[in-house]
């Protein structure tokens, strides 16, 4: 407890650091923080290894209820999480301060976000919890509208963020409220020892109103529509954050959401499944034609929360029938979530580092960075190999278990769950698949070919501090990736304040063995094969030939005959994702205007031809835009009712008055 | 662990490392003949690899580490499966943790780089080329997960190496609905994955209609060498794997020198009929355009679920 209280502490102490003079500012906010981060990481190892709760309480510093901590070990392992992810972000964020982010209110909030970060998961009972977790949410609006100023982008970003998050907090107020009012005290123990005795109906509804919250805190499709803007639009080390250890909250409130109320019916779980399958494939889908780096890297996060939430749901609805698979669904959702946080925030670092050197994050305007950031897109493309599951990096073994999963729990599937299964498979596939494209088109045009663009081909590499904060992520990416087996121990841990584990999974060093399901991957083992059979070839290929053919001499590529003078001849992330736009045209439905002007002369000459191609999101224009519309209708009506006059105004005060006392009485 | 399991890896690798560009030859040779030509003769792969890899290495102006990398990974990830899948023994190396879906993977790590490669060439060619094939890949992976899916009902386990196994001791399971539905998806994701027709036509050099050729495109010495090997070899491991599912009978039970030597003689006959096969089917069809081959795809995909569905209701 003194702990957390010591963490708390020095997260505020940082916060008010944001006052010192500029000169220093930044760095002494930085310092006081990897303190917070430090400290958080060591609460939170402390707690997995003792495998034991932190609890505590005090009354100082709320009136009534007072504040109720409780780190369980599935709340230390997104603390774990945040803090390693925080401290990345802090570091590289010393670097960063030249570009953005150096003001007092920016370092102030970005401060407080990182403590209350790293704090949620240890709330303990509801008011703690939703006054932490608004914490989070401000502080994060104010990161979010950080370029209010300057770009209009950035004023709707924080519009559109405020709403959705205001928005979810309200429905998880209201689902936490009326657990609370059945449970003898609002602490989180008792409310899962009281929640079964509710009625269905009324757990149903706590369950949709609390699932609907955090996904939107998770950012599922399609109460997505914030994190495409709100992402792009934070500055670099606020979005990692945003991406690496935000969303993962969201994931956490719909564990902990089962925890309250326990697994429920099937129904609840086909619901959840549902959701997953749709942001797999959606932000994959908007992942693969976007050309905004930092839009491509959020809507990727929108899919691979959505990966996480079908492991739950699998978790969920196996849970009857095959608990082993069930148990394995929900470690691999954690270790799914903590893969994503890693390499999510070395590519959203990434792209920070890349705005700072060229001022730009439209992909058709960047290239060529591989030869000129050498460090940084080594980091990148690391994270980006990591998104696309392949291994030895570790998305691959967080995405190899969630497949495992649904393997296993076929075997004591009825008709539904065996359809629901398949489906969940094939929507993994496809979201690999894409994925690749999008990140193939991210690294391969964004930093490798040729610059399109001036300030990509005058790109430097970036300060140190910015090198190191993707550098750690990026390692732990490779490290957790070959030996997966690392965080295992941890993982199952965490699971296992949710339900026991039955999975009978274990690990060795170098990989996973899951025991009595039959199965096992050795990622160690492919990647030494690897490495091995590269060296040898290399050998080969240098010892081959008569001397001096094995240098390499470098030649301008092929033209079809003619000298190859132009970068624009190269594809473009737009070229890159148009045979893909067009197999999806239906669901994507991308806006094309084309315009020919024709001489005043003659209709043979053309003047001028403009194209415009928009490919916005479907969910925004088609559901969000006419709600949208529709407000704004009623609030033009509305005018009439209100023209100022306070005779009026009165006078609905009273007719409201008084039709309140004919209901009540 | 042991010695033997490791010579079996080897006598693999040397196996796909050797018969790949044969393989090639071969397919080469029975599609001239059936168009009326006499064509070159199967060791002509392995004659202009050798001719390549004494060439000088060359690589476009402005590009970067990955070129070079690219076509090593590519060799590497093939050696890495063609010794660790269960192509004529079952007492592969590491035989608990060769996984299905890690094979897959691995492999897709191959064409990831040498997509990348291709970008990274500054050329048009080269990002048509990573585009198409990126996108036939994705669209192809709904099939062949779901189909690996409808391989491992039986078992409940993606291993490779039980998969296989259990086909050799079994046979009921080789003409089950559910497998043989998988195995039918599983010839348009071969036929996809390798680019052979009617998705990708392997020997034209038609600008806008290559997929594969423009995406290695500016590769030429050693480095070509290197892809035309890379890329042999990995046809020969799904043909491979796709024999070993299809009808087992051959594939070494232990890792004793007769059975070696017959599980390798049988492999490469199966493989050398299934090619044969494909390049007749080849002369036969013509190149389905770009934007069809979604139907095609999702065909696939349907076989597969269809395998799922029937293998999980007749349990």
């Amino acid at each position: 407890m003194s702990a957390v209280a010591l963490l708390a502490g020095l997260g505020v102490l940082a916060a008010l650091a944001a006052f010192a003079p500029r000169a220093r500012r930044v760095q002494l906010v930085a310092t006081i923080l990897v303190a917070v981060e430090v400290v958080g990481a060591i609460v939170a190892i402390h707690v997995l290894v003792i495998d034991h709760p932190l609890a505590g309480h005090t009354t100082s510093l709320l009136p009534i209820t007072g504040l109720h901590i409780d780190l369980t070990p599935l709340g230390a392992l997104f603390t774990l999480t945040t803090a390693v992810v925080a401290f990345a972000a802090t570091i590289h964020w010393v670097g960063y301060r030249r570009h953005a982010m150096s003001s007092v209110g920016a370092s102030c909030a970005f401060a407080l976000f990182v403590t209350s970060l790293l704090l949620v998961p240890a709330a303990g009972d509801i008011v703690t919890f939703l006054v932490l977790w608004e914490i989070m949410a401000l502080t994060s609006l104010a990161l979010v509208a950080h370029d209010h100023a300057l770009r209009d982008e950035a004023r709707q970003a924080a519009w559109w963020y405020g709403a959705m998050t205001q928005g979810g907090a309200a429905l998880i107020t209201l689902g936490l409220v009326v657990l609370g009012a059945h449970a003898k005290d609002p602490s989180f123990a008792s409310i899962a020892a009281s929640a079964h005795h509710l009625p269905g109906a009324t757990r149903a509804a706590v369950f949709l109103a609390l699932f609907i919250g955090f996904a939107a805190k998770a950012g599922l499709v399609p109460a997505h529509v914030w994190l495409p803007r709100a992402h792009a639009e934070a500055p670099a080390p606020a979005s990692a954050l945003l991406s690496g250890a935000m969303v993962n909250l969201g994931i956490y409130g719909i564990v902990l959401t089962r925890t309250l109320l326990g697994v429920g019916p099937t129904w609840w779980w086909l619901v959840a499944g549902f959701f997953g399958v749709i942001s797999a494939l959606y932000g994959s889908l908007y992942a693969a034609t976007s050309t905004d780096l930092k839009r491509l890297l959020a809507y990727s996060t929108s899919d691979n929360m959505g990966l996480v939430v079908i492991g739950l749901a699998a978790s969920g609805f196996f849970f009857a029938k095959h608990p082993a698979a069930s148990s394995l669904a929900l470690i691999a959702s954690l270790v799914l979530v903590t893969a994503h946080a890693l390499y999510k925030s070395t590519l959203f670092l990434g792209a920070g580092s890349v705005q700072y050197a060229t001022h730009e994050r439209n992909l058709d305007q960047l290239g060529g960075l591989a030869r000129t950031m050498p460090v940084t897109s080594v980091a990148v493309v690391i994270g980006a190999l990591s998104v696309a599951a392949l291994p030895p990096l570790n998305g691959f073994s967080a995405e190899w278990l969630v497949v495992q999963s649904l393997v296993h729990g076929l075997a004591g599937a009825d008709p539904v769950t065996t359809v629901a299964t398949a489906v969940f498979v094939a929507a993994l596939a496809l979201t690999g698949g894409l994925t690749i494209v999008a990140f193939v088109k991210a690294v391969g045009i964004g930093f490798f070919g040729r610059a399109r663009s001036e300030q990509a081909a005058h790109a430097r590499e970036v300060p140190v501090s910015m090198r190191i904060g993707p550098g750690i992520t990026a390692t732990a990416c490779v490290v957790f990736g070959v030996a997966p087996g690392l965080t295992l121990s941890a993982i199952t841990r965490a699971s296992a304040t949710v339900a026991p584990n039955r999975s009978g999974m274990t690990a060795t060093l170098a990989g996973f063995h899951l025991g009595a399901l039959r199965g096992a991957v050795d990622p160690l083992a492919l990647a030494l094969g690897a490495v091995a059979a590269t060296l040898v070839v290399a050998a080969l290929r240098q010892s081959r030939g008569p001397a001096g053919a094995a240098k390499l001499r470098s030649f301008e590529p092929w033209g079809s005959g003619r000298v190859l003078t132009s970068a624009r001849m190269q594809y473009t992330a737009t070229s890159f994702a148009e045979p893909l736009q067009r197999v999806f045209d239906d669901v994507l439905a991308p806006q094309h205007d084309l315009d020919v002007s024709h001489a005043v002369e003659s209709r043979y000459y053309i003047e001028r031809v403009a194209y415009v191609s928009a490919n916005d999101d479907v969910v925004e224009r088609r559901l969000f835009r006419p709600v949208l519309a529709l407000a704004r209708w009623w609030g033009v009506r509305a005018r009439g009712i209100a023209n100022g006059s306070v005779h009026r105004y009165l006078a609905y005060g009273f007719v409201v008055l008084v039709l309140a006392l004919v209901v009540v009485s | 662990m042991n010695l033997a399991t490791f010579a079996v890896g080897a006598v693999q690798l040397a196996l796909v490392v050797v018969g790949g560009p044969l393989l090639l030859g071969l397919m080469r040779r029975v599609r001239s003949r059936l168009e009326g030509r006499d064509g070159p003769p199967i060791t002509q792969p392995w004659r202009d690899i050798a001719k390549l890899a004494h060439k000088q290495r060359t690589r476009p102006t402005e590009s970067s580490w990955i070129f070079s990398a690219a076509p090593l990974v590519l060799v590497a990830t093939a050696a890495t499966v063609a010794t660790l899948a269960p192509l004529i023994a079952l007492t592969p190396p590491l035989a608990a943790s060769t996984d299905f879906i890690a094979v897959i993977f691995v492999l897709l790590v191959g064409s990831v780089a040498l997509a990348l490669a291709a970008l990274d060439t500054g050329t048009a060619f080269g990002g048509m080329g990573a585009s198409r094939a990126l996108t036939i890949g994705a669209l192809v992976e709904p099939a062949l997960l779901v189909a690996v899916l409808a391989l491992s009902l039986p078992l409940h386990s993606t291993n490779l190496v039980a998969i296989v196994a259990d086909g050799s001791r079994h046979a009921s399971v080789l003409v089950g609905p559910s497998h043989l539905l998988a195995l039918a998806s599983f010839i348009v994701v071969i036929l996809a994955e390798s680019g052979r027709l009617p998705v990708d036509n392997p020997s034209t050099h038609l600008e806008l209609t290559m997929i594969y050729e423009a995406l290695i495109l500016e590769y030429s010495g050693p480095d070509l060498a290197l892809v035309t090997l890379g890329e042999s070899m990995r046809l020969a491991i799904w043909l491979g794997l796709f024999v070993n599912l299809v009808a087992p009978a051959g594939v070494a039970a232990n890792a004793g020198a007769a059975a070696l030597v017959l599980g390798l003689v049988a492999v490469a006959a199966k493989v050398a009929l299934v090619g044969t096969i494909v390049a007749v089917y080849e002369v036969t069809t013509a190149k389905l355009r770009l934007f069809r081959l979604p139907e095609l795809l999702a065909g696939g995909f349907i076989l597969a679920l269809l395998g799922v569905v029937t293998g999980a209701v007749m349990r």
